[in-house]
């Protein structure tokens, strides 16, 4: 084995956060009317980064009302007007990319290196994108008529922070919505930071409210009555919880939640593109993705080899220091998830599964998580069931490509899938008829803000990008 | 005693079936509604179908599925356009029943019979052209080949509205037919008859078995069952009441049901919504599929 130690790369660019963060409403950062404060710690090192506002329900409604108050001027505002300062917040997130990668990996404990080349640019290809659909909605539903639906009420979570934000926000300013959108307690600076930019780009006041808190912020938030949409990414529970809440109220909903995605490996496939896959598929943000590819299917006569050049890739993984730009491996987000990370790990083992680690050293201090693999699972298994949201994959195998799509699609989420296979009309055939939103044959974690990314079944409903993401935002005949 | 012999002979007086996997069963409650004309008579019996009759109706169409999402757009849309055909051969028998109860005058049961079939003829002609519509190539910024494309959401419960009771259950089926999902129709109040002969007509167009099926009865009981079942994925449903609706939201959060509920107040015989591939757009899941495109 070759000696892949690396000499330390830290990217050093400094960031100022202030000490203490208030709620952005009204086109302003506010103290909070709870005058409570919680501290953001950036994961890797346990150390307090900043204090940041805790919203209750009058924080709230104040987000609210100022939402709704700038409603009508920025809907009636001339699309064209509207595209260009989309376009110009596209831009200064461009300009500022550094300091978000930065601040995002601080906050978060994603490699530098995925939120320098990944989260940002992403997030500013997001605006740009959305920028010019301004004044082009009428050609995106032909006949129909379209109208904003009104305030809209996002909560986002803390896998892709900054990233989520902008999934969010921007065909929500594109449509003509205004917004009051709430972070994760555990990742609040990238959006605040955000808020900023909206202030230099002349975004009118109120149009967009960043209020942060932890669930019960939340909570208030999803069941206000002020609002005429509610758009969530998290969980399934949650968003279950949502779905009820809001039951009757003829408000609009779309919901982003967990996924136990498939990932199928034939016999047939390039196999080293297809390790690479896997790797970033399950250990791409630490597996902390609500599309990981965490069943890995495998086509029963290559099990063996497969498995074993898995391991081998695996022992090459960096594990450590997010900042560091060799990293390929952070921090996992924050001591609760790390406990529930561990929880089904040891599950694993404890049902009958069996257990490979990488071997990598793990920082002394932060919430850090090797990556893994189970051998020897069972579907009925719960670390084959349930979502981790960690660096654990569990692995499986199949006989022929039927009894690959009903393993695949025996679960109760379908937000994506993968399929490596050097044959055309396998992978075509394959992709028609798994149940998942995306599906990516011979690639794997590809995201672009023209191509609609969202789930099928218990993995929530409504679509994220391109022409068919407009859908959440609009009134589409009156609907 | 002899009857009188200017008493004419007895009508046979139907008792109409439910209409489930391509047969007619009773319900297996053994209840049935009485069908009244405008003087109180009885002109018929509908079956009341219970909960257990929907369960059946919902497997049914869960088997049926896969079928009919499979086939070609085109054969979908052939299928819509004999539904068309069957209803044109029973315009009489339309007629008289929509004017049976004595709401509506005969001139307006033939307009909304003729009505009808055009929204027939429209959905048919969408099959083979909502994905073309509604999905196509993304222009991502790399080396992909990038598709989204129209998929059908499986099993579709369709809760009919009862103005124009023809009119208004073809308004809510042909949609999610058409873009390829197994329906289960429910009818109640003044759609009975309709609903009923509609059922008879299903039976002799070309839907495969399952993928309409028409149960009759009372909506408001139906509902809490229609949301709270795991193998419904979706509703489309016109003229429920708001604590109806509530009910139907509540048990569709229990497994995601994509739920489409219509405006009370639409007009069934003009808006455009009602052939727009944007209320099909509902009824589908956006599946996007990436891959690498370099030599």
């Amino acid at each position: 084995m070759p000696d892949f130690a690396y000499a330390p790369a830290p990217e050093t660019v400094p960031v100022e956060i202030s000490p203490r963060n208030g709620l952005f409403i009204g086109g302003q950062f506010v103290a909070p009317k709870s005058s409570k404060y919680r501290v953001t710690t950036n994961p890797a090192t346990e150390q307090p980064l900043a204090e940041v506002a805790e919203a209750n329900a009058k924080d709230v409604d104040l987000a609210v009302a100022s939402a709704r108050k700038a409603l009508k001027p920025w809907a009636k505002m001339k699309a064209s007007e509207r595209a260009k300062i989309l376009f110009r917040i596209a831009r200064r997130i461009q300009e500022r990319a550094r300091e978000l990668a930065v601040l995002e990996t601080l906050d978060s404990g994603k490699p530098i290196k995925e939120s320098r080349d990944d989260d940002v640019p992403l997030v500013a290809h997001h605006f740009f994108h959305h920028a010019g659909w301004c004044d082009k909605l009428a050609y995106a539903f032909p006949g129909a008529t379209l109208e904003p639906v009104g305030v809209c009420g996002q909560v986002i979570p803390w896998n892709f922070p900054l990233l989520m934000a902008a999934w969010k926000i921007a065909p929500a300013l594109a449509c003509g919505n205004t917004v009051v959108l709430k972070p994760a307690e555990t990742t609040p600076l990238t959006a605040l930071r955000l808020a900023e930019i909206f202030a230099e780009c002349e975004l009118p006041p109120g149009v967009v409210n960043i209020i942060t808190g932890g669930p019960d912020a939340g909570k208030a938030l999803v069941a206000h009555g002020g609002l005429d949409k509610v758009a969530f990414t998290g969980s399934t529970e949650v968003g279950k919880a949502i779905a009820a809440t809001l039951a009757g109220t003829g408000r609009k909903l779309t919901l982003e939640l967990g996924g136990k995605s498939p990932h199928i490996i034939f016999a047939d496939a390039a196999i080293d593109q297809a390790i690479e896959g896997v790797v970033s598929g399950i250990w791409f943000n630490q597996g902390e993705v609500c599309c990981a590819g965490s069943r890995l299917f495998v086509e029963e006569r290559i099990l063996g080899t497969f498995i074993e050049r898995l391991k081998s890739r695996m022992q090459t993984l960096r594990v450590g220091d997010p900042m560091d730009k060799n990293t390929d491996v952070g921090a996992i987000n924050s001591k609760e998830q790390l406990e529930r990370i561990q929880h089904y790990i040891n599950l694993g083992a404890s049902e009958g599964a069996t257990r490979f680690e990488c071997s990598t050293p793990l920082p002394s201090k932060g919430y850090f998580c090797r990556p893994c693999l189970f051998t020897d699972v069972q579907p009925s298994h719960t670390i084959a069931r349930e979502e981790i949201f960690g660096p654990v994959l569990s692995v499986m195998s199949f006989r022929t490509p039927e009894e690959a799509i009903q393993r695949a699609n025996n679960t109760n989420y379908g937000l994506s899938a993968g399929v490596w296979t050097e044959k055309g009309a396998k992978a075509l055939e394959m992709a028609s008829r798994l149940k998942a939103g995306v599906v990516w044959l011979n690639t794997f974690n590809r995201f672009d803000p023209s191509a609609p990314f969202g789930g099928y079944r218990e993995s929530g409903f409504g679509r994220e990008g391109g022409r068919q993401g407009l859908r959440a935002y609009l009134k589409v005949d009156g609907r | 005693m002899p009857s009188k012999a200017t008493s004419a002979p007895p009508k046979v007086v139907k008792t109409y079936k439910l209409y489930i996997n391509g047969a007619f069963p009773r319900s297996e409650s053994g209840r049935s509604l009485p069908v009244k004309d405008a003087k109180g008579r009885v002109l018929a019996h509908v079956s009341h179908a219970s909960r257990k009759d929907l369960r059946d109706a919902i497997e049914a169409a869960h088997a049926a599925h896969a079928k009919w999402a499979n086939a070609t757009a085109y054969n979908r849309g052939q299928v819509l356009y004999r539904i068309a055909e069957m209803i044109q051969s029973r315009e009489e028998e339309c007629v008289a029943l929509l004017c049976a109860t004595g709401e509506i005058t005969r001139k307006d049961a033939r307009a909304e019979v003729d009505l009808s079939i055009d929204r027939c003829i429209a959905w048919a002609g969408w099959a083979d052209k909502i994905a073309a519509v509604l999905g196509g190539k993304q222009p991502v910024a790399g080396p992909y080949l990038v598709f989204s494309t129209p998929e059908p959401i499986g099993v579709v419960v369709a809760i009919a509205p009862e103005k124009h009771p023809l009119l208004g259950l073809l308004s809510v089926l042909l949609p999610a037919l058409a873009v390829g999902n197994a329906v289960v129709l429910c009818c109640g109040g003044r759609n009975l008859l309709l609903a009923a002969t509609f059922g008879e007509a299903l039976a002799t167009s070309d839907v495969p078995a399952g993928v309409a099926n028409v149960l009759t009865g009372r909506i408001s009981e139906l509902i809490p069952w229609i949301a709270s079942h795991r193998d419904v994925h979706a509703c489309i449903a016109a003229g429920l009441s708001k604590a109806e609706t509530r009910t139907l939201e509540l048990g569709a959060a229990e497994n995601m049901k994509r739920v489409t509920i219509l405006d009370r107040n639409i007009d069934l015989t003009q808006s455009p919504v009602l052939h727009s591939p944007f209320l099909a757009e509902r009824l589908v899941e956006i599946k996007t599929v990436w891959h690498p495109s370099t030599l």
